[in-house]
């Protein structure tokens, strides 16, 4: 009998322990192909946290960390070296090393349908030095390439299986991170597999990790109480109380790379030539009447940042002494009266079809009004709001920004002169200078004394308006231990550890 | 009669068509230039929407994409899918057999609740439980699913721990996982459908138990259960027939918010992903699939019309 029972109790335990070695992640929404070439979308590249190791990391205070390269050097300002990990293979057992590193960096500069042919732009040609260095020429200096590299576009692929695999590859994704692919079903589940030949295999604890994509948050939180997944990389602010009543799940919340604001039609078409596309002293009142902070309050349980400026305030680049400014209703109604311009103003505000993001223009059209505008709300579904931003059909526009860990991510695209993202046609030649310039130095208090230039004339003009800068909240079990919140909001596998 | 049915069998290839003529034109009506979407972040560099609209054929005439896709699928290849960079023919038969597990649960569910119920409420016509299963009938028809899908995850599983709130375990993989992840879905959406066949029936029932053959058939001195099943069901089931088969298609197309509240891999989730991120080939594959479903269900109610009906074959 007794022997019984120690069997019994054996196996539990091992049974158990078979339980425990499976992490469950929730993502917000199901990723796009799962190829680091091809791969657009932001859960995407939570997923390739498991699977695909980059030359660089970024670490919580944004600081670039060696990953496959163990160092770098500029050689010249145009001329960045890499050192690479010594020992490293691929989930099919080919090494890593320059070739495959060279062989990777082109194929993300010329593949035919790669996003990460931007990202690469400065990129000249690759040069291997030896085996395990290679040599970047660039075709001007370039500040952000290092984050470039610290992200899908450092992601390196062995040269054999991926030619092998052609367009096929993202459907059997082979690369040197903690886990290999294992399976998908699309809008349903993705499955790695431990990697036994990881180069840092002592930091990983579990033998399996499947991510599975949850749109509706409650059903989200649902499952994380029931502990039917480990970890949500995404809990929305309303259901902070929810998860945090609950003794079995902790909250972890932690400042993030994006934001959310306003971009204001300026030149990009007919209707520009609303009052407030042309008037900055308009864009100027709107702005002083409204309350973020109260904004926040209301639709985000006031867990949000508000800011004035696109720039993290996790980022060293952040200015402090830019903070945003308060409500001030009569400054508001100066300004309007200095324009000239009778109320009521109206004011057409594009905003994607989300629930918080309806709420928050309704609070802002109640804020306005007291100024003098007419804010009418247009909610509209988000592919259809980034066509008619591309045509530059609106007046005004509610969009975010998921955030990238070098300034220049979140800004050249959207306020350089004929930069892809800048909807508005926004056109200053301060604000080129400066961005231009700050491309070309390393130098952070240099980059930064650029950036409080740039900000400068930014709030003079007004072409976009920065509201919030969202926190990263994420909801996990209890007995998940190890996990360390990096403001691009990835979860990476690396410490995480299920306790007892 | 035979030759019925092959005229039946024949209105399928122009009925398809149809509907592939149809699905492809409704789709560039819709708002948002996929090439956008599809460029993602990158949607403000010329050079990558250049790409992407020559790669998918966007940038040719309208009626080139068309017989270019056509071509495709009259050879059993639906494309590829533009966001994931899978052929929608394996998405496809990825999501079938949820698809079919779980309205086929559905509808079963359905039936053993609103066909019993809608014969009580016709029999005890205006009495006690003709009341209850009304109330019944109109609590179900006037319950959202998401809410009602909602409620269930926080009782059974939040509270009680009973059944895994979301999620799908095939048939093949555990069945006794497989129906638990499946039963709570299948009844928020069978309970809805159990309402309107109740309706139905119920009012099918009256209308037959109204006849002359079934006074006949009472004067005769058959016994009640007899004159109800033999007599009255039989024929009041026409109607029910119909509607079930198209309830049953509806099904089958998809169960868009009740599979996105419990997470079910089906093709309601596939097709509003695919709508959302404008991935006309798995939005036209899929519609494909499930006209022809429809079709060949509503075949299969013609034939069930004869099963029911001797006088039919006579036709």
């Amino acid at each position: 009998m007794r022997r019984f029972l120690l069997t019994t109790a054996a196996l539990l335990a091992v049974a158990t322990a078979a339980q425990a070695q499976t992490l469950r992640i929730a993502l917000r929404q199901d990723t796009d192909v799962l190829d680091p070439t091809l791969t657009r979308t932001y859960v995407g590249r939570i997923v390739f946290a498991g699977l695909c190791d980059k030359l660089f990391d970024i670490n919580d205070k944004l600081e670039i960390v060696p990953q496959l390269a163990t160092s770098y050097e500029w050689a010249d300002p145009k001329t960045l070296v890499l050192h690479l990990r010594q020992g490293v293979t691929f989930h099919n057992g080919e090494l890593l090393d320059a070739t495959a590193v060279k062989y990777s960096l082109e194929r993300h500069m010329t593949l035919q349908g790669s996003f990460r042919r931007a990202e690469l732009s400065s990129v000249d040609r690759v040069e291997i030095i030896d085996p395990m260095t290679v040599r970047l020429v660039l075709k001007a200096p370039s500040s952000p390439l290092l984050a470039q590299l610290s992200d899908r576009a450092g992601m390196i692929l062995p040269p054999k299986a991926t030619e092998a695999a052609g367009k096929d590859f993202g459907q059997r994704p082979i690369c040197s991170g903690p886990f290999m692919f294992s399976e998908r079903v699309a809008q349903d589940r993705i499955v790695l597999t431990r990697f036994p030949g990881y180069w840092d295999a002592a930091k990983i604890h579990f033998d399996k990790v499947i991510y599975q994509p949850m749109t509706d948050p409650a059903v989200t939180v649902a499952n994380l109480r029931t502990g039917s997944i480990d970890l949500a990389e995404y809990i929305l602010p309303t259901d902070v109380a929810t998860v945090k009543g609950d003794a079995k799940l902790r909250i972890v919340s932690s400042p993030g790379l994006g934001y959310l604001g306003i971009t204001f039609n300026l030149a990009n078409g007919e209707r520009a030539k609303s009052p407030i596309g042309q008037n900055a002293l308009l864009r100027q009142a709107f702005e002083a009447a409204i309350d973020r902070k109260a904004l926040i309050d209301v639709v985000f349980n006031g867990m949000f940042t508000p800011t004035a400026q696109g720039v993290s305030p996790a980022s060293p680049y952040y200015v402090p002494e830019l903070p945003p400014p308060g409500r001030d209703l009569a400054r508001a109604k100066a300004l309007i009266a200095q324009s000239g311009i009778k109320t009521p103003i109206t004011v057409t505000i594009n905003v994607p079809n989300q629930p918080d993001q309806a709420q928050l223009a309704e609070v802002m059209q109640a804020m306005v009004k007291e100024a003098g505008f007419d804010l009418k709300i247009n909610l509209i579904e988000f592919a259809s709001s980034l066509t008619a931003a591309a045509q530059g059909n609106f007046e005004a526009y509610q969009i975010g920004w998921s955030g990238r860990s070098d300034p220049d991510g979140n800004l050249y695209a959207f306020m350089h002169t004929g930069a892809g993202q800048n909807d508005g046609h926004y056109s200053n030649p301060a604000v080129d200078e400066a961005l231009d310039q700050a491309r070309q130095t390393s130098d952070i208090a240099e980059r930064r004394a650029l950036y409080a230039q740039l900000w400068q004339q930014e709030r003079k003009d007004l072409p976009l308006l920065y509201l919030y800068a969202p926190v990263n909240i994420v909801g996990h079990s209890a007995k998940l231990t190890g996990f360390r919140p990096v403001p691009d909001g990835l979860i990476r596998l690396q410490g995480l550890e299920m306790g007892k | 009669m035979k030759s019925n049915i092959a005229g039946r069998i024949a209105q399928i290839v122009p009925t398809m068509l149809l509907v592939s003529v149809l699905v492809f034109c409704l789709q560039q009506l819709m708002p948002g230039d996929p090439a956008l979407v599809l460029a993602g972040e990158e949607r403000g560099d010329p050079r990558v929407l250049a790409q992407i609209r020559a790669e998918l054929w966007l940038d040719q005439p309208l009626i080139a994409q068309y017989f270019h896709w056509i071509g495709r699928v009259l050879h059993g290849d639906l494309g590829f899918s533009w966001h994931i960079r899978q052929p929608v023919v394996a998405l496809v038969m990825q999501k079938l057999p949820v698809t079919l597990q779980l309205g086929g649960m559905a509808f079963v569910i359905a039936v053993l609740i609103g066909v019993p119920t809608g014969i009580v409420a016709a029999v005890y016509r205006n009495r006690f439980w003709d009341y209850v299963a009304n109330a019944v009938g109109l609590a179900g028809l006037s319950t959202p699913n998401f809410w009602l899908g909602i409620m269930m995850i926080l009782l059974f599983s939040v509270n009680l721990g009973w059944l895994p709130p979301s999620g799908f375990v095939p048939l093949s993989e555990d069945w006794h996982q497989s129906l638990a992840t499946t039963i709570m879905p299948a009844f928020v959406l069978g309970n809805a459908i159990a309402a309107v066949l109740m309706r139905h029936t119920r009012s099918a029932m009256l209308s037959a138990l109204d006849q002359d053959y079934i006074r006949t058939a009472r004067a005769k001195g058959l016994s009640n259960w007899h004159v109800l099943t033999r007599h009255a069901l039989r024929n009041a089931l026409m109607p029910v027939v119909t509607l079930g088969a198209l309830e049953l298609g509806a099904l089958l197309s998809g169960a868009v918010l009740t599979e996105q509240v419990f997470s079910i891999p089906g093709f309601g989730k596939m097709t509003v992903d695919a709508v959302f991120n404008r991935d006309f080939p798995v939005v036209q594959g899929v519609v494909l699939v499930t006209a022809f479903l429809f079709v060949m269900l509503n075949l299969a109610a013609d034939l069930l019309y004869v099963v029911i009906n001797p006088r039919l074959r006579r036709s």
